[in-house]
């Protein structure tokens, strides 16, 4: 019988967490118990309805084992395509919501609520998945090995969706833990270092059973990236919960440590989940894209070491001016600074590896996509160590300068590569001949290159203006605004960054019909792109 | 190493190595990418020696420029003081008439009193102080309690209808509900409407105006001009706190509604509710 192990294991989790909403210690935890509950029997369901009484043996025979196993990766660009539209949905919102407060809906729909369902939902959803999906594709491909651990693969991806669920699900309930980028509670916390020790797995284990003599620069970098987040994952949520049937736990730490703890973790997830991770991405998918040779060997190797080397302790440029000691301000400082370099070491073999091939940023608008996400991650490089340098810092810090830089690396690095790889992948895993259209990724490359520019533009002036109205004095020494007047200084840019978040959202939009009808089959009648070929057939 | 590799297009080795069809090319390092990257090493070398960085048993290292966050946001904090230092002084020690007689005193507390406003007293009385439905407009010259400076220490000080402060100025207009008949109000909220516009029935006015001789002029004086020792509001101006028109009027007789204002003395201390006062004061409708 299919499932049956599958089968059982959903079965006893719903009850688990039948008898976790009834004996639940707080009305939260029953309630996110009630949400796991259905979830999970729910996927026993719709696994039953798929059950067949066969004798295993009888019938089909099992699957070749030297073929890849890319079932895995379609449910994950799947997956990354669905939650990244839901992201930016969201993101949308969220700028609304400080544009017009009236939009505040209490209690679920908050600002403080939505804001990280947001911020999980674009990170973790789409990226992560993304991540998940990219890499195991990529490891398979530059290993020439089928995926290690057999249906592991599957217990990642659908522990990984479980996660995002419980989290996004827990936040609108009012459970968090209040760290950035940290906020599910305990429990969520250790379903999701299970899910990663088991993504480790799958992922260390093709790499060692490889048929390559060498493993692919992108591979050191997928590595580093679930290594490193299974260590700040881990130390980061170090509680201690008030009941093992409750929804609320203590961090291990206090005060400033507490604080250094969460920077640390919170830094190093924009270093190696958002950097790292989406680097892996740039050096398979543009070298495959734009079928040009990697630009230097000896510039992935020395960057790639000096960036993880000096990413870890970057984290406490997040706490300048603050109760932490001089000491570690300096150390995050000049560590941010000396990143630079290793930061730009991507973005030049990036761009470089289109040497000999530049005329494809005319003609094949995945390749701009491509180059317009390394531009944006050079951009976003430089401002970050000049943002952690002490004296712009005390202008830029908690103003929304930096909500203007996270999102020029966010939408136009991350969303931007993970968008072309996408598109690159779609086809490929389909055995379609070509995407639905070409046209269609022409405008969404512009619709989310002007969403990009609108944004980061106006959270500049925005940014800079309110650090400027903070510390202004007039000629008697008193502060010349209050805190609300700067507020309310911020309404245009508000409602301007919110329409660039729209005109980004269009265009995922877009992609998702263009990606839909491509996996339904569907090619449009349209002209070729400067008169040149199809991009399928360019690719390879 | 696999075999020799060139690529055709650059004419550049590559590494030999072949993953899914992507090779390497063997290029050196940009130079400026190494001398950019051996640059900001030196100067992170040169800061850690310039800053405090090195974290010891007890103690970090504490840099050649002896430089410490601590010390310079004390710095910083005691040059304001410093710089500000004897005027708070004077204020601490004059009444809020002799600041105002002192044109460059006057002049410091009325931007101290400018920034503790928007902090303390914006929520109600708007930023821009001109008030709001329920919330006195600050500009003008129309005062409930007294717009001289004084008084409006005094108001600041300790509030209107604060419990918990024993000089709190109290004043309660009662409920009318019951002594005056429906008519009765409408002709006394007529009446109180014909000082400033036009009633919505003249015929109204006539027994009105006896009716507020009789039951409102004890406060609101026989002219309607109202009453600062009560905070009973002038009727005779077109200046509405709690609503215009006579249904407006009908309701604040039938069930009076009082402001509250805190006692800021506890609060902000003397110092800051006498700015407070030269603030207000220099608003246009300071007596």
């Amino acid at each position: 019988m299919k499932y049956t192990f599958e089968m059982l294991l959903l079965a006893v989790g719903a009850f688990l967490a039948l008898i976790g909403a009834g004996f639940a210690q707080d009305r939260p935890f029953g309630a996110h118990m009630w949400v796991l509950f259905f979830v999970l029997i729910g996927g026993a369901i719709v696994l039953m309805r798929r059950t067949e009484f066969r004798p295993a043996i009888a019938g089909r025979a099992p699957a070749p084992q030297s073929e890849y196993f890319d079932e895995v990766v379609k449910y994950g660009v799947i997956a990354t395509m669905a939650w990244g539209v839901v992201g930016f949905l969201v993101g949308v919102v969220i700028a609304l919501q400080l544009a017009f407060p009236d939009l505040n809906i209490e209690p679920w729909f908050n600002f403080g609520r939505v804001r990280p369902l947001h911020t999980s939902a674009v990170i973790f959803a789409f990226g992560g998945n993304a991540l998940i999906a990219t890499s195991f594709y990529v490891v398979q491909r530059t290993s020439r090995a089928r995926l290690f651990g057999g249906d592991l693969a599957w217990f990642v991806f659908w522990g990984y969706q479980l996660f995002i669920v419980m989290a996004a699900t827990g936040y609108l309930l009012g459970i968090t833990q209040s760290r950035e980028y940290a906020e599910p509670e305990w429990y969520v916390d250790l379903w999701l270092t299970i899910v990663w020790v088991a993504y480790l797995a799958v992922f260390l284990g093709t790499i060692l059973k490889r048929k390559e003599p060498h493993i692919y620069v992108a591979n050191w970098f997928y590595l580093s990236f679930i290594v490193t987040i299974a260590m700040l994952h881990v130390v980061n949520n170090l509680a201690v919960p008030v009941s093992f049937l409750g929804s609320k736990s203590y961090s291990a730490f206090s005060g400033v440590q507490d604080a250094l703890t969460q920077w640390w973790y919170g830094h190093n997830a924009v270093g190696f989940f958002l950097t790292a991770g989406f680097l892996a991405m740039m050096y398979y998918f543009i070298p495959k894209q734009v079928n040009r040779p990697v630009y230097s060997y000896r510039l992935s190797i020395i960057h790639f070491w000096a960036l993880i080397f000096m990413y870890i302790w970057a984290g406490p440029h997040h706490l300048h001016y603050t109760a932490l000691p001089d000491w570690a301000q300096t150390l995050g400082m000049v560590f941010s600074v000396m990143l630079w370099m290793p930061s730009w070491g991507g973005m030049i073999n990036g761009l470089m590896t289109l040497s000999g091939a530049w005329d494809k940023v005319r003609t094949d608008p995945i390749v701009r996509m491509m180059v317009m996400a390394v531009a944006f991650y050079g951009m976003a490089t430089f401002e970050g160590p000049m943002m952690s340098i002490k004296t712009v810092n005390s202008l830029s810090h908690y103003t929304d300068w930096t909500i203007g830089h996270v999102h020029s690396g966010a939408l136009g690095w991350n969303g931007l590569i993970t968008f072309g790889a996408i598109y690159y992948l779609v086809p490929k895993l389909w055995n379609r001949e070509r995407l639905y259209s070409v046209r269609m990724i022409n405008w969404h490359f512009w619709l989310a290159t002007l969403g990009i520019v609108v944004y980061a533009a106006v959270m500049w002036v925005a940014g800079i203006q309110q650090g400027l109205m903070w510390r202004e004095y007039d000629d008697q020494g008193f502060l010349v605004y209050s805190f609300a007047e700067t507020v309310a200084a911020m309404f245009p840019y508000y409602v301007m960054r919110a329409v660039g978040g729209a005109l980004f959202l269009a265009g995922a939009l877009i992609m998702a019909f263009n990606i839909t009808m491509t996996i339904l089959g569907r090619v449009r009648e349209e002209e070729p792109i400067l008169g040149a070929a199809p991009v399928a057939q360019l690719a390879e | 190493m696999a075999d020799k590799h060139i690529d055709e297009i650059s004419g550049v080795e590559t590494t030999g190595h072949v993953w899914d069809g992507i090779r390497e090319l063997n290029n050196p390092m940009p130079r400026w990418w190494v001398y950019t990257f051996y640059a900001t090493i030196l100067w992170g070398i040169g800061y850690a020696i310039a800053y405090p960085s090195w974290p010891l048993l007890t103690e970090a290292t504490k840099g050649v420029l002896g430089y410490s966050s601590r010390a310079e946001v004390s710095t910083e904090l005691a040059d304001a003081k410093a710089a500000q230092a004897g005027n708070v002084e004077r204020i601490a020690s004059s009444t809020v008439e002799e600041i105002i007689a002192d044109p460059q005193l006057r002049q410091f507390a009325v931007a101290a009193g400018a920034s503790a406003f928007k902090v303390n007293c914006a929520q109600c009385h708007g930023s821009g102080a001109a008030g709001g439905k329920g919330f006195p407009n600050l500009n003008d010259d129309d005062w409930l309690w007294g717009g001289g400076a004084e008084a409006l220490y005094q108001t600041i000080a300790h509030g209107i209808r604060f419990a918990g402060d024993g000089e709190t100025r109290v004043s309660e207009m009662p409920s009318f509900a019951d002594m005056l008949t429906q008519d009765e109000l409408r002709q006394t909220a007529a009446y109180v409407v014909s000082l400033t516009a036009t009633p919505s029935d003249a015929a109204l006015v006539e027994p009105g105006k006896q009716l507020f001789a009789d039951n409102c002029a004890s406060c609101h004086g026989a002219d309607a001009t109202g009453s600062r020792e009560f905070g009973a509001p002038n009727l005779a101006d077109a200046i509405w706190l709690k609503g215009s028109g006579e249904q407006a009027i009908i309701d604040q007789m039938k069930a009076p509604r009082h402001g509250v204002m805190p006692a800021w003395l506890p609060r902000i201390g003397d110092t800051t509710v006498k700015q407070l006062a030269v603030f207000v004061h220099s608003l246009g409708g300071g007596e």
